[in-house]
């Protein structure tokens, strides 16, 4: 292996300090832009900045070559400061052909820095970017500095030692922009020497073209008098702990793992593959040494029921999927809820309806998780805020589904699933244990009774096995205590309402809500994925002089004991969401308030500018 | 010295439930003798666990004192995954019908089939929908005159035991509700079978669809019409006079007294190809009799063997999961 400070010298150049950077990185799905930006994402999180991402890329696997819809892109921000978006406005922006600059170039700022891939200009890829003219010389990027470099070229003539063929050293041309970007912001190479060394160890002669493809674009920087200086940014002052880069479908795992351990509780996962969902899957099939077992069912139903029948015999059940899986898995769901089980239910949720845009993200199944079964069927509900935080909410919602014995949703999303942020690894002895009791002795007059409840309304989990406590679950109403198949009216009522009162008493177990920020003005309340850019916003309104306070929820159903007394406090309330307002009804049915939406359905998360702006609007009309 | 278990007798897998079938209902007959079967098994209470879809049959459940759960229309078989793969120490029945099994699960019990699970499945099969009070079922014969078609249905009707051997059944067996010495014997080999086993019984819904297995059931007729297959006996019916031989890939009839018994097809539920299961399956009434007994009964690793040895050659291999090496698994950082 190269010593990395004899191959990749220290940058000669005067360097700039700044506080944060974002970088997007876009090419063609085939291009490694992926690749590029969790390198990028590491190193930089290793060098003690906060990072968080937004991978971004189409549903298709290879999708056509050149083209627009074929455009996968990586972005990154990169600070000096606690931050909670994966940025804005674009500072850089690396495209490696004609549809990705097209498709990306309005989120340059205009101080940014436009870094192309010269080679891939010619007229075969502007018609395959539907373009008629050469956007490099008709004005489009004039008012940017831009800078022009030969990629396929230059990396061709790096990696010609190896005596690779073409086709194989142009694929390594994410590694020459690799090295292109870490030169210019000062990035370690050595992590990503240490991940070429292990990725590509049983294909020496790529090792070595990806070495050399990085090494030329750390050269061509430090020579090209295109660049007169480099960016520094320096550390984070975050808390003090070890840290290191999650994913949300990978924290979502890990969590689970961690709440299992915490009750002693083997995990069984029933799951059909779906996308932005299916890495939660791949992750709990890794740790099978955990006691994890992992059924990739034939369907979404059977998914669910597995989990269900895993429940009935002791075990830790999670079912995960996304919205179209989760429409089906509905009577599974409402299976568990009347069975009074506890189990996971994941939604990762992505644009709907339909199959709607399975790699791009959205809030929109947050009625489908509160409403989409038959009958009256209420099931408690999280939602994730970030990537790190999905760790924390597998834990609360293992919690809940075994206090109260019923299966709970765990809202995700694919912006959150496929992001990442550094997480504060937790001691584990500061975990909480999970208690969870099977009874073995009768809890009636010389009878089991397993439908008779505790101050908490749940039943026993009395598990098969148990001599004497042989009983009959269904889907049939059943008489409380005896759990036996009962059609009288006023228990149906009194069954239903104890189902739900159940799921009311779950507030009084989650945290109050946190206020941040003013406490009156204009209250912005969010829920899910969309905290980080909320969050910024309204520290942004704060720091102007506005009257603005922000809670962000994380149960949802039920909400906070405390959200109806904060919502009075204020003039107004405005809810961001990536949906047509399904929050927003959500209060106003509970709290009779107006709440004001700003509403996003694109596929796409929140500017935190958005929200600032549907902010002042609001609040000027609230004025006026 | 020996422990004295208990003795455990029918009566004491029967519930508190009242038993709610239309009298006269075949059902009666396959708990019955289900209650009868289990204590010869050695079964207990607790560690048996039935598990049904919906239909009439999947009331099933709440008639034993076992561990149970009356589940959702034809999805049995996943619940019974999910807790088999979890719980391999449990004896697990799926009961289902024809139009649970075949109709709106038939995803399931393919799937459930093809994996092997170690659960024991009866298939009553009355062809007809029941508790929704007579439509056709994926069973019913083309023509079948029901509330559902009253022209007749126009469906190709599903062959249970041929769609078992089609999604690799590694035991499949038919019996009769009346014929209850038959039912118990199959019950037993179903027991005792690792891996999915598969019992297709014909029952009778006497409201719906009186008397479609008939000449199946009638001693009269039963001999022309049934065939009792034994494991390497030659293909004999009709009180040994006649047989089946096979004439090129096909089965056909001849009388014994112009053909040897040598020269006959013998029944080999243990082959290792399920080609000659699969041809008995065809054998249907009127053209032929109908086999009766155990079609198939090979041995295949069972998904729960196999998803639980994955998880004890991890836990060999990398040693009991410890969250704290998870965690810092990769590359890590400190902030000071």
């Amino acid at each position: 292996m190269i010593s990395a400070n004899e191959q990749f010298p220290p940058t000669q150049k005067p360097s700039e300090s700044v506080s944060g950077v974002t970088v997007r990185l876009a090419g063609d799905s085939g291009d490694g832009m992926q690749l590029l930006g969790t390198q990028l994402t590491n190193t930089s999180a290793l060098s003690g900045n906060d990072v968080a991402t937004f991978p971004d890329f189409p549903a298709e696997i290879r999708a056509p070559r050149g083209t627009r819809a074929g455009v996968s892109g990586f972005q990154v921000q990169f600070s000096a400061e606690e931050i909670f978006t994966p940025g804005d406005g674009l500072d850089a922006l690396v495209c490696m052909n004609p549809a990705a600059l097209i498709t990306n170039l309005s989120d340059l700022k205009g101080t940014g820095i436009l870094i192309v891939n010269s080679d891939s200009f010619d007229a075969k890829d502007l018609k395959l970017a539907k373009l008629e003219e050469n956007p490099l010389d008709d004005g489009t990027i004039e008012k940017y500095r831009t800078i022009r470099v030969p990629m396929t070229t230059l990396t061709r003539g790096a990696v010609e030692p190896t005596g690779l063929s073409v086709k194989l050293a142009d694929r390594c041309k994410n590694f020459f922009a690799m090295g292109l970007v870490f030169w210019l912001y000062g990035r370690d190479v050595e992590p990503t020497l240490r991940f070429i060394e292990n990725k590509f160890s049983s294909k020496p002669e790529i090792a070595e073209a990806n070495r050399l493809a990085l090494k030329a674009g750390w050269h061509y920087g430090e020579t090209t008098e295109d660049f007169a200086s480099t960016y520094q940014v320096p550390k984070a002052e975050l808390k003090p702990g070890t840290y290191r880069n999650v994913m949300g479908n990978q924290a979502l795992a890990w969590g689970l793992i961690a709440a299992s351990k915490l009750s002693g509780k083997e995990l069984f996962l029933g799951s059909y593959p779906i996308t932005p969902a299916s890495d939660i899957l791949h992750e709990l099939s890794k740790h099978k040494n955990f006691g994890v077992r992992t059924f990739q069912a034939e369907d979404e139903i059977a998914a669910v029921c597995s989990a269900v029948g895993a429940a009935f015999g002791g075990s830790m059940a999670v079912t995960t999927s996304s919205g179209p899986g989760i429409a089906l898995k509905g009577e599974g769901m409402g299976l568990g809820l009347i069975l009074e089980l506890p189990m996971i239910i994941i939604d990762v949720q992505r644009g709907g309806p339909s199959t709607g845009l399975p790699t791009k993200t959205e809030q929109s199944d947050l009625m489908m998780a509160m409403y989409g079964r038959n009958g009256e069927s209420p099931l408690p509900i999280i939602a994730a805020r970030s990537p790190s935080d999905c760790f924390q909410t597998a834990i609360e919602a293992w919690q809940i589904a075994t206090r109260y014995m019923t299966p709970v949703v765990i809202l995700s999303d694919g912006y959150i699933a496929n992001g990442a942020e550094p997480w504060k690894i937790p001691e584990i002895d500061t975990l909480p244990k999970i208690d969870v009791c099977h009874p073995t002795e009768f809890n009636g007059d010389d009878e089991f009774l397993p439908y008779k409840r505790d101050e908490n309304l749940a039943r026993p989990w009395a598990l098969p096995g148990t001599p004497n406590l042989m009983h009959r679950v269904g889907g049939l109403e059943k008489q409380d205590g005896t759990g036996n198949v009962s059609y009288d009216p006023a228990n149906h009522q009194h069954m239903v309402e104890t189902r739900a009162k159940k799921v009311e008493l779950v507030a009084d177990f989650v945290a109050e809500a946190e206020l941040e920020g003013s406490d009156n003005g204009t209250l912005v309340i969010s829920w899910g994925g969309t905290y980080g850019a909320c969050h910024t916003a309204v520290q942004t309104c704060v720091a102007e002089g506005m009257n603005v306070g922000h809670v962000h929820l994380r149960w949802i159903n039920p909400f906070p004991r405390n959200l109806e007394s904060l919502i009075q406090q204020y003039d107004q309330i405005v809810v961001p969401e990536l949906n047509t307002g399904q929050m927003s009804a959500l209060l106003r049915q509970q709290f009779l308030v107006d709440a004001v939406g700003i509403n996003k359905i694109q596929g796409k998360p929140f500017h935190v500018n958005e929200i600032i702006d549907g902010i002042k609007t609001a609040a000027r009309e609230v004025v006026s | 010295m020996s422990t004295e278990l208990p003795v455990l007798k029918p009566a004491d897998f029967a519930s508190d439930q009242d038993v709610r079938w239309c009298p006269g209902c075949g059902d009666y007959s396959i708990l019955a003798q289900m209650k009868k079967v289990l204590p010869e098994l050695g079964s207990t209470r607790e560690n048996t666990v039935f598990i049904s879809g919906i239909g009439c049959s999947s009331r099933f459940p709440y008639y034993m004192n076992t561990y149970g759960m009356h589940s959702i229309h034809g999805r049995a078989p996943a619940f019974a995954t999910g807790l088999k793969s979890t719980r391999p120490e449990l004896d697990i029945w799926v009961i289902t019908g024809d139009g649970d099994a075949l109709s709106i699960g038939g995803n399931h019990f393919m799937h459930i089939v093809r994996r092997n699970v170690d659960v024991n499945i009866i298939l009553f099969n009355n062809a007809i929908y029941g508790l929704t009070k007579g439509q056709y079922s994926p069973t019913s014969k083309v023509g079948s005159v029901t509330k559902s078609t009253p022209r007749g249905s126009i469906d190709h009707p599903l062959n249970p035991i041929s769609v078992a051997i089609a999604a690799e059944a590694s035991f499949v067996a038919r019996s009769i509700d009346t014929n209850i010495k038959h039912l118990v014997a199959m019950m037993k080999r179903a027991a005792a079978h690792k891996g999915t086993s598969f019992l297709e019984v014909y029952q009778n819904c006497n409201v719906f669809n009186d008397g479609i297995w008939d000449y199946a059931k009638n001693k009269n007729t039963k001999a022309d019409t049934t065939l009792l297959l034994e494991h390497g006996k030659p293909l004999i019916y009709a009180g040994g006079t006649k047989g089946i031989q096979l004439n090129g890939f096909n089965p056909e009839v001849v009388d014994l007294a112009n053909v040897a018994q040598d020269d006959l097809l013998f029944h080999d539920e243990k082959a290792p190809n399920s080609q000659l299961a699969f041809l008995l399956s065809r054998m249907r009434h009127p053209d032929f009799p109908e086999p009766i007994g155990v079609f198939r009964d090979v041995d295949r690793p069972t998904y729960d063997d196999m998803i639980n040895s994955q998880v004890d050659d991890a836990v060999s291999e990398k040693g009991a999961g410890e969250l704290q090496k998870l965690f810092h698994s990769g590359d890590t950082w400190q902030v000071n």
